[in-house]
């Protein structure tokens, strides 16, 4: 909404009135005087609405013009909102003087910057342990711990206790997977056991989760007896503490998850999951009486979140070190915002003292790979630009997926593909500073060639 | 703006509930201000009439962003930079996404330099009904030419019309830059330690919005802040350093953060200016280009969610530039608009007796990656957006707020005439194919339950072998 008068202009007005020179004033270029009607501002009204050098060069002109006889108000007429608000060519000339010329500071300020620390958040997110060592009654050889925050991730008002983990998904049977995903597994994906081995050695898993889907009515329905069988079958397979989840069906899930619940007794396993819509009781005392850490799952939804923990806790008698959460991940592209303010949310929540939030939290951050953009060869929109390599494309988009969650205040990851979960795990712990490595010259980027 | 009554706003209104803003009441523009929905400037007897230029000064005052806004650019493709009030998305929303700067450089051949600027000036990606596009170019100086560099940025500026920064700590090579460029407003980088007494010169004489650079050092930056508004300057960009690796990387998060948390939550003005990130540093940490793009993307990622209001990139891989871009969109979505579709029958296209009707739920996501699918192909079909509350399928078929008996509901509620079909058959998701079954009984066998693909982009090559059913 800027108008201009250039002095292109003024020159021509003045032309017309035979004036020949203007004395003392040196002009370079096509100056133009504009008006920003809508732009913010500060200081002199003069200043605000002219601009200092262009209010200088608009003063000499004016004076010069006065001087001469040409009216001066009728020069400013595209100047209708200045004039509203300063009409009387006297007061701009006092503003105007008021405003000093342009002129570059001799030295830098000095300052110090500072900012204090954020004291709101007065509670500690819970330590919970997962895996249980030889000392412990079980057979892991090592354990894993999440929780403990006492800030927002990777903020400065306090350290983080804890990396983020991650956890690999196994299955107890073929599942369709993304080319991407599936060229990694092809040669382990009818043995669990090899599947997580590979996990573990290969790609350097913290923990692996066997998902026994097979179980589900819908697909095998292959009975709690042979979960079992596959769940002794990884915890043989692997040292490292294991998390255990169902088929998602929520008649089948809670038979399926308690007996493998009993099944691995003292090795404090994660057992993913219990839900609002199922017998979560069942489930929440089968990892009480067993030992086990219960991931509380709820759909993108605090409140529904506070009641299955409230519920896990006062009904099922689950202890405050042994509940994880899932608030659901819904993918880059697929409603991430929502899973991801969902997740500041509670992480904040907790922080701030609601007690009924103060636990880590699990992503299945899989789910990237339901994502049409992460799988499709090309676009189904012709008018997009190419989409280029899918096998590059899909990592990525577990890698955002996670990353970002993991900003949110996620603990622990449920991944797939290799590369994803090695650039997770290198950039978690570069932002906690745990990676040496020779930072270049931060402003070599102007100068390089690539 | 820290302000969060209405009323406190009302004071400084004409309190005349003249309606020329198009609300009832000045209460009701009130609140819109609070929420930024609403601008000053729609108030038009406050602008207009004198006898209120006082409160119009103290109203601009209160509402101005924590976060100062810094355009850069003119016209249709200005870019607004900054300009933030929350630190959480939740806590209101975050306004202006972070332009994207793809760069380009001055030592590139006259072709390659034309490919590559219509390469980024053509980029788009469709998603949620919108296009999604690259903002910006960043023109560097390579050969620290004035002459080469000012004939790059004309050949730039002749072949596309997004707002530039003009990249060199050399003030010649700026200058050049800025004779060839400056109507079109664009930003300069960077002022440092070194250049900034020409540099400040620059930006005042062409008015264009600066950088300054002062890596790794706040108290410096901030001074440097504070010395070029002393100079009236105060259309900055601050560059605090992006570090690609190392303990560095950790340290820019965490200047990010701070930087952020004095502007939004402490009100210190003097630094509360919009922070450029570099992401485009990732390719000085390897010789390996996949792993260069792949960290480009991160770094992205993290600023994009902690404070990075415009950003300097390399990687036009599809791969990387996609995966970015998304993300920008859902944490800039705004969190105060619902994302649902009415529930209820869609026509796409002309859909008559012998078309399909496609099932989803009404998560805007959803329905409208559905409705592009089939519109974009040409297919005429109905399309039933069952009520989940905003939830897509997959989660809905878990979470139960998508089921069978929800499905028979709908179509009754919908009044769906099944009689007037040729094929009365609905077309169920991939994903809630377990729901077939029971919907044969529900519907009596009078209407067909087909199961369609699990990805919408699959709907052409499903109505090829399914449809009309046999």
């Amino acid at each position: 909404m800027a108008e201009k008068i250039t002095l292109s202009d003024l020159n021509k007005t003045l032309a017309e009135m035979n004036v020949q020179s203007l004395e003392g004033l040196t002009i370079e270029g096509d100056v133009e005087i504009e008006i920003d009607a809508g732009a913010g501002g500060v200081g002199p009204l003069f200043a605000y609405y002219f601009g200092q050098e262009a209010a200088k060069i608009a003063m000499q002109l004016m004076n010069f013009a006065k001087a001469v006889g040409y009216p001066v108000e009728n020069l400013l007429q595209p100047v209708a909102i200045a004039q509203a608000m300063s009409p009387a060519p006297k007061d701009l000339a006092a503003a105007a003087a008021a405003v000093p010329a342009f002129k570059v500071a001799s030295a830098l300020a000095s300052a110090k910057f500072s900012v204090g620390i954020d004291k709101t958040w007065r509670n500690t997110i819970q330590e919970v342990t997962l895996g249980a060592t030889k000392a412990d009654g079980g057979s892991r050889g090592h354990v894993v711990k999440l929780g403990g925050e006492k800030a927002m991730p990777f903020f400065p008002d306090a350290g983080m206790p804890h990396a983020p983990k991650i956890t690999m998904d196994v299955f107890d049977m073929p599942i369709g997977m993304a080319k991407a995903v599936k060229v990694h597994y092809e040669d382990v994906i009818n043995s669990p056991g090899e599947w997580a081995k590979k996990a573990v050695k290969k790609y350097g898993a913290d923990m692996v989760t066997v998902h026994l889907i097979s179980t589900d009515p819908l697909l095998k329905d292959t009975s709690a007896q042979d979960a079992v069988k596959t769940v002794e079958e990884v915890l043989q397979a692997v040292d490292v503490p294991i998390c255990i989840g169902g088929s998602g069906n929520p008649t089948k899930d809670p038979i399926v998850l308690s007996k493998a619940a009993e099944a691995a007794q003292g090795e404090r396993c994660l057992i993913a999951s219990a839900n609002l819509n199922m017998d979560w009781e069942k489930i929440g005392k089968a990892c009480k009486d067993n030992g086990h850490v219960c991931l509380a799952w709820t759909q993108l939804e605090i409140n529904s979140q506070k009641e299955l923990n409230r519920k896990l806790m006062k009904v099922a008698g689950v202890p405050r070190e042994s509940i994880v959460m899932d608030p659901t991940t819904a993918a880059l592209a697929y409603g991430l915002d929502f899973a991801y303010s969902n997740m500041e949310r509670i992480r904040l929540g907790a922080l701030k003292g609601d007690e009924e939030l103060t636990f880590p939290m699990s992503s299945g951050t899989t789910n990237a790979w339901g994502v049409r953009e992460s799988w499709m060869v090309r676009s189904p929109n012709k008018d997009d630009s190419d989409w280029g390599d899918r096998m590059l494309r899909g990592p990525i988009w577990e890698i955002l997926t996670g990353y970002s969650l993991a900003m949110a205040g996620v603990d622990i990851f449920m991944m797939m593909h290799p590369t994803a979960v090695a650039y997770l795990h290198e950039i978690t712990q570069s932002l906690m500073g745990r990676i040496e490595a020779k930072t270049p010259d931060t402003t070599a980027w102007l100068k390089m060639g690539v | 703006m820290k302000e969060t009554s209405p009323l406190n706003l009302y004071k400084q209104l004409p309190q005349t509930n003249c309606k020329k803003c198009g609300e009832e009441t000045c209460m009701a523009y009130a609140a819109g201000l609070i929420s930024r929905t609403r601008k000053v400037e729609e108030c038009t007897p406050l602008i207009d009439e004198k006898k209120y230029a006082k409160k119009l000064e103290t109203l601009r005052s209160i509402v101005a962003p924590e976060l100062k806004m810094v355009y850069i650019g003119v016209g249709e493709k200005q870019v607004k930079v900054g300009g933030e009030d929350v630190m959480f998305r939740h806590q209101m929303t975050f306004f202006n996404k972070p332009p994207f700067a793809y760069d380009v450089a001055d030592n590139m051949d006259e072709a390659k330099l034309i490919e590559r600027v219509k390469k980024i000036s053509t980029w788009r990606k469709f998603y949620i009904g919108k296009w999604q596009n690259v903002e910006m170019i960043a023109v560097r100086s390579v050969s620290d030419d004035p002459a080469k560099f000012a004939a790059c940025v004309k050949t730039v500026m002749a072949n596309s019309d997004f707002p530039l920064i003009l990249c060199s700590f050399n003030p010649a090579v700026l200058k050049a830059g800025l004779e060839v460029a400056a109507k079109a407003k664009p930003l300069i980088y960077a002022a440092n330690k070194d250049n900034w007494k020409e540099v400040a010169q620059l930006a005042f004489d062409y008015k264009v919005p600066v950088t300054l650079s002062v890596p790794f050092d706040l108290d410096a930056l901030k001074s440097m802040a504070l010395t070029f508004a002393g100079m009236g300057l105060t259309d900055l960009i601050l560059d605090p350093g992006t570090a690609p690796n190392g303990k560095l990387l950790q340290q820019t998060l965490l200047n990010f953060i701070n930087l952020r948390r004095a502007a939004v939550e402490e009100a210190q003005r003097d630094i509360a200016y919009p922070v450029m990130v570099l992401p485009i540093n990732a390719w000085l940490t390897t010789e390996d280009p996949v792993r260069a793009a792949y960290w480009e993307s991160v770094l992205t990622a993290a600023f994009i969610i902690r404070g990075g209001a415009i950003m300097i990139k390399h990687s036009l891989e599809a791969y990387s530039m996609m995966p970015d871009m998304h993300l920008r969109f859902n944490i800039y979505t705004d969190p105060r608009t619902p994302v649902q579709v009415k529930p209820g029958i869609y026509k796409v296209g002309k859909p008559g007796p012998e078309s399909p009707v496609f099932l989803t739920t009404n998560f805007a996501l959803t329905y409208y990656t559905v409705e592009s699918d089939i519109a974009s192909n040409g297919i005429d079909a109905y399309i039933i957006a069952i009520n989940t509350d905003g939830i897509g399928v997959q989660a809905s078929v878990a979470g139960g707020q998508l089921s069978p008996t929800k499905i028979l509901d709908s179509f009754t509620e919908a009044a769906f005439d099944w009689a007037g079909q040729k094929y009365p058959a609905m077309v169920l998701p991939g994903m809630a194919a377990k729901f077939s079954g029971e919907l044969e009984d529900l519907f009596q066998g009078k209407t067909k339950i087909m199961v369609g693909p699990e990805d919408s982009g699959r709907i052409i090559g499903w109505m090829k072998d399914f449809w009309p059913p046999k």
